[in-house]
């Protein structure tokens, strides 16, 4: 593996998490690429949804999380106590299980970050930035024409890409994505997949999924999760074709899982 | 022997009888079991069967007569009645035993009847709205008989003092007829709901938002009961509270500013009511709160928004249907609350918008026309009846549309 | 916008301070209330706790024949205005029932007029002239004046004279008349919240039921006052200010608070003890009454508690039947006149005396204290009972 620190990558060092007494990662040891899709697959319980939570820092509002170890982004520790988390996490986004788009028109899901963020003014230079989302999500064909219409009232797979589109309007670079379609039907799916795969060029793109045939389509290093430690990190062929531990291809074959 | 004596004759007499009446079941169906047939119910539903056969005439009786007294129809003296009543209840018993026998089904007898008392039960509340209704709309017909109803809604004079002497029939040629013009009266209450408002809404809202979004658990644990007993005090004490105690606070406040206020100010008693409806508004505020999905809470904060931009413009607005239902609730509360204006408010109606001076609400002239020595049947004491229509009235209305905005609101997130 | 290194810029630190403003009014908002709850107790137990202390001054008592004609004459004439009127009233029955006080001069600690007990208790308004303010000093350096622990409040009716007045017949009639409360009220709560829960078949009638027991929880309680003085009074003529037709009323204002509360302990009984008690052939009343409700009694019983202890507390509907009376002793039976806690602490507040004050606020002291011990005890059945399953 290459292990050289490049600018956008992220890089962990002997990670550990504790929930209260429990310890729920072992010392995890990491580097994602910029510019490229890397899947954590694993059973349920493995760790691999909390080791995505702490790379934007959303763990933190779990008062009985503990952490140990370093994450670098750009160089910087993102645990060190000079960071600011609000400023972290518009730089590296979260997409979640369930669509939960705000209870809002859909052209106010997209313009509440970036009018608290002070990106654009409200009037046209807001209309572009909502336009430009929506499209990079694949959506606006859908929308557009009903922006004014609560986000609440699309699809499932529609909330999901609308979800998507609101987390790049605040210009992320690193999108984390904890199971975006297990909630979804194949055709939406589909679509979400299609989708990733544009971003990838512009975003460093991080998704969680229990899902191995999605791992297999979207991403381009897979990490697999046991127990809270990582098993095995390679590109995602390899893992598919050759993995190096038993325990992986155990776990891919299906024989356990 | 009096009435009240009867009460105790008959429970008095009915629990010892109906102990008889159940050993005495009991022993007949053990008796008929021996016959060599298996009973069908366990023999303590037979004792019950015969009790029921016992009691269930015998008050039915009881009732009976006392609504024929009631209306006045006729009375019969109570011994007479008593022993009227006891006979019925025998015949009952007699009736009820003559059924037993082995395969006689008692315990579907005896939950039939057990069923039918749930229902009885269940339907007091029912009755207890419609008595509500009843005695309040009877007695607001006799009053709009002689008042019209549209100088009550639109009259400005609140001048009742003649109409217990023509209701005494004492009326004389040059005396002003009474007016009863409820206008300033309605304004007193707003008033003082509109002062309580501006306390309990923003110290309730804000409350239920630093316990369910940002106190820790153990915190909230300790908080909120304190937070409740604020609930829990009888409004006679926040009564008193406000007219000895803020009351002359306000009037010395006021003087040291220049001002002048009456003791009996609206101020003091919508401070406190105020104060009293904090727990209603943070409670419900805070379920409603709650309620919210965390996913919208972690969507805010994944876009690198602060807490308090995602309360402001996430959480809240998405609440905001719970609040205003809890908004509404807590006004009703204030309009009908009765104690601590009738202690620190005034009596005399005065339309006016200076919070400072004294004023009157319905309930303050509610208890005024009902605890008086007046007679029952003159226009000021059915005044009270017509003011508690309208309270009636828009505590309904403002319950009914709170629940159908909590329903709704449920049914968003469930 | 974002800086590279995840600091916080200008714009991020103003939003800052918008956080913490806003943290902060959440915070101010709870204070504002705790302190007004402090600011409460001590204004109410400051004014309340002289009340627990009452005047007595030492006076030579004449028991003899002129006393028995005009009581006035059972102590010195300058001590006349001193003394409590009520006391000196029944000096001469004193005399009737025990003759072999007739004809000595005894030095006694007596009841003090409540002037007496204003003054020395330093409350301005106590309105004793100033001779016998003087008086007063005067004997206070002899000795002859002394403040003790007032048992008169605790064990006398209302009286028109305030050092002669107690809580002991309204305390009584509010046992009585929450006695009859919760004769009505928890029966006919439970079952209707067991048929509503248990039996109640999913149709209009449930749904109007239910609605209607929701709007009753909110109607003003003063409502039901106008009902109790409707109905139970006027049509079916239960006696005025009766502890019967006050226990009436408030069992109806309570009932909604009582099904509300059983209902939700019955549905916290989880389905499985049902199933398994119907799969065991029990009828439908036998699985209610052997299995759910036995679970379910800590939660009714919490419920019923806290609704008995609001109804204990309530005072307009009871002015509205007539309890605002004055009733010096405790009623003998449910159908005489009766005044509850809430009730005499009302009256007392529009008495004028400055002693009556202090009795007040001492009366509340009393009330708050079972309501909050009330409170206390349906919490703590309620933390023991949650965590049974």
């Amino acid at each position: 593996m290459n292990s050289e620190t490049v600018e956008n990558t992220l890089t962990i060092r002997d990670l550990k998490l504790w929930y209260g007494d429990f310890e729920a990662l072992h010392g995890i040891n990491l580097d994602i690429q910029k510019g490229k899709v890397t899947a954590f697959i694993g059973p349920s319980g493995c760790g691999k949804s909390t080791f995505l939570r702490t790379l934007n820092r959303m763990n933190d509002r779990i008062p009985s999380c503990r952490i140990e170890g370093k994450i670098m982004l750009n160089g910087q520790d993102i645990y060190d106590p000079s960071v600011d988390v609000v400023q972290l996490r518009s730089y590296v986004g979260m997409v979640f299980q369930k669509p939960n788009p705000f209870p809002k028109s859909i052209y106010e899901n997209i313009a509440y970050a970036p009018r608290i963020h002070g990106m654009v003014k409200d009037g046209p230079e807001m209309d572009e930035l909502v336009e430009s989302a929506l499209r990079r999500a694949s959506i606006w064909d859908e929308v557009k024409d009903k922006l004014q219409q609560p986000g609440t009232a699309l699809s499932g797979g529609q909330q999901q890409r609308l979800c998507i589109a609101r987390t790049i309007a605040v210009k992320p670079k690193v999108i984390l994505m904890d199971e975006p379609c297990s909630a979804l039907d194949p055709i939406a799916t589909a679509k979400i997949e299609e989708l990733m795969d544009e971003l990838k060029e512009e975003y460093t793109i991080v998704i969680v999924t229990h899902n191995m045939q999605q791992a297999a389509r979207v991403s381009d290093y897979t990490a697999y999760f046991y127990l809270g430690d990582l098993i095995e990190y390679a590109d995602t062929h390899t893992i598919f074709t050759a993995p190096a531990n038993q325990k992986t291809e155990d776990y891919i074959t299906g024989r356990f899982g | 022997m009096i009435y009240s004596d009867l009460f105790f004759w008959l429970f008095g007499g009915l629990i010892p009888l109906g102990i008889t009446a159940y050993m005495v079941a009991r022993s007949k169906a053990l008796g008929t079991e021996q016959d060599g047939s298996r009973l069908h119910s366990l023999p303590g539903y037979y004792g019950w069967y015969a009790v029921i056969w016992l009691a269930m005439p015998a008050m039915l009786s009881g009732l009976l007569f006392s609504f024929i007294h009631m209306f006045g129809v006729f009375s019969i003296p109570a011994p007479m009645l008593l022993g009227t009543m006891f006979t019925i209840g025998g015949l009952g018993l007699w009736y009820g035993l003559s059924h037993i026998k082995a395969d006689f089904r008692a315990r579907e007898k005896v939950e039939k009847v057990t069923t039918g008392l749930l229902i009885v039960s269940a339907s007091i509340s029912i009755l207890t709205t419609l008595g509500i209704v009843l005695s309040v709309v009877f007695e607001s017909i006799n009053f709009f008989q002689v008042i019209s109803f549209w100088d009550f809604i639109t009259g400005t004079k609140w001048e009742p003092d003649t109409a217990f002497l023509i209701g005494a029939g004492r009326d004389t040629a040059g005396m002003a007829p009474p007016a009863f013009g409820a206008v300033p009266i309605f304004a007193g209450t707003f008033m003082i709901t509109t002062i309580a408002m501006f306390v309990a809404v923003p110290v309730g809202l804000f409350s239920a938002i630093y316990m369910s979004e940002y106190a820790s658990h153990a915190a909230r644990g300790r908080l909120k009961p304190m937070l409740e007993i604020l609930a829990g005090i009888p409004t006679v004490v926040y009564g008193f509270f406000a007219a000895i105690t803020i009351s002359p606070m306000i009037v010395n406040a006021a003087h040291a500013l220049g001002l002048q206020a009456d003791y009996t100010n609206a101020l003091a008693p919508g401070l406190i009511m105020g104060v009293m409806i904090i727990p209603f508004v943070s409670s419900l505020s805070d379920d409603v709160i709650k309620a919210v999905p965390q996913g919208l809470r972690d969507g805010s904060m994944a876009l690198g928004t602060t807490k308090a931009e995602t309360i402001r413009h996430i959480v809240l607005p998405a609440a905001m249907p719970g609040i205003v239902a809890a908004f509404l609730l807590a006004t009703s509360r204030a309009i009908g609350e009765t104690m601590i204006v009738v202690m620190a408010a005034g009596l005399r109606p005065n339309l006016t918008a200076n919070p400072l001076e004294g004023i009157t609400t319905v309930t303050v002239k509610i208890v005024e026309a009902l605890t008086g020595d007046q007679e029952f049947d003159s226009a000021f004491t059915q005044s009270a009846f017509a003011l508690g229509f309208v309270l009636l009235l828009i505590t309904l209305i403002l319950n009914i549309v709170s629940n159908i905005v909590v329903r709704k609101f449920k049914q968003r997130y469930d | 916008m974002t800086t590279e290194n995840f600091q916080a810029d200008a714009r991020k630190r103003k939003r800052d301070r918008a956080d913490k403003r806003f943290k902060f009014y959440g915070f101010a908002a709870i204070v504002f209330a705790l302190a007004f709850l402090v600011f409460f107790f001590i204004d109410i137990i400051s004014k309340g706790l002289p009340a627990f202390q009452q005047a007595e001054i030492q006076v030579e008592v004449h028991y003899n024949a002129a006393t028995m004609k005009n009581y006035n004459k059972a102590v010195d004439k300058k001590y006349k205005r001193l003394v409590s009127k009520t006391w000196l009233r029944l000096v001469p029955n004193q005399m009737r029932d025990k003759p072999e006080l007739i004809g000595e001069d005894r030095l006694e600690w007596v009841l003090a007029e409540n002037r007496v007990d204003q003054f020395l208790k330093g409350h301005e308004g106590h309105r004793l002239k100033s001779k016998h303010q003087k008086l007063v000093k005067q004997m206070l350096d002899e000795g002859k004046v002394r403040l003790v622990f007032n048992t008169g409040f605790f064990s006398k009716g209302d009286s028109k004279l305030p050092e002669n007045a107690g809580i002991l017949a309204s305390a009584i009639g509010s046992v009585l008349v929450l006695l009859l409360t919760m004769l009505f009220a928890v029966p006919i709560g439970v079952m209707t919240a067991i048929y509503l829960e248990e039996f109640a078949p999913d149709n209009r009638l449930t749904q109007i039921i239910e609605v209607n027991i929701n709007n009753l929880a909110a109607i003003p309680s003063i409502l039901y006052g106008l009902l109790g003085l409707a109905i139970f009074i006027n049509f079916m003529g239960v006696p005025r200010s009766s502890a019967l037709v006050g226990g009436l009323t408030l069992a109806l204002m309570t009932l909604p608070v009582i099904i509300i509360a059983a209902r939700a302990a019955l549905r916290a009984v989880p389905d499985s003890i049902r199933e398994a008690a119907y799969g065991l052939g029990a009828s439908n009343l036998q699985v209610v009454w052997h299995h759910v409700l036995p679970l379910a009694m800590p939660g009714i019983l919490t419920g019923s508690i806290i609704g008995l202890a609001q109804a204990m507390g309530e005072t307009a509907p009871l002015l509205i039947v007539g309890m605002m009376a004055y009733i010096p002793e405790a009623p003998g039976s449910i159908f005489e006149a009766t005044t509850v806690l809430p009730a005499q602490i009302y009256t007392w507040s529009s008495e004028s005396l400055r002693a009556f004050e202090e009795r007040t606020a001492a009366g509340i002291m009393v009330l708050l204290a079972v309501l909050l011990s009330l409170n206390a005890i349906a919490v703590k059945f309620r933390n023991r009972s949650e965590n049974t399953w």
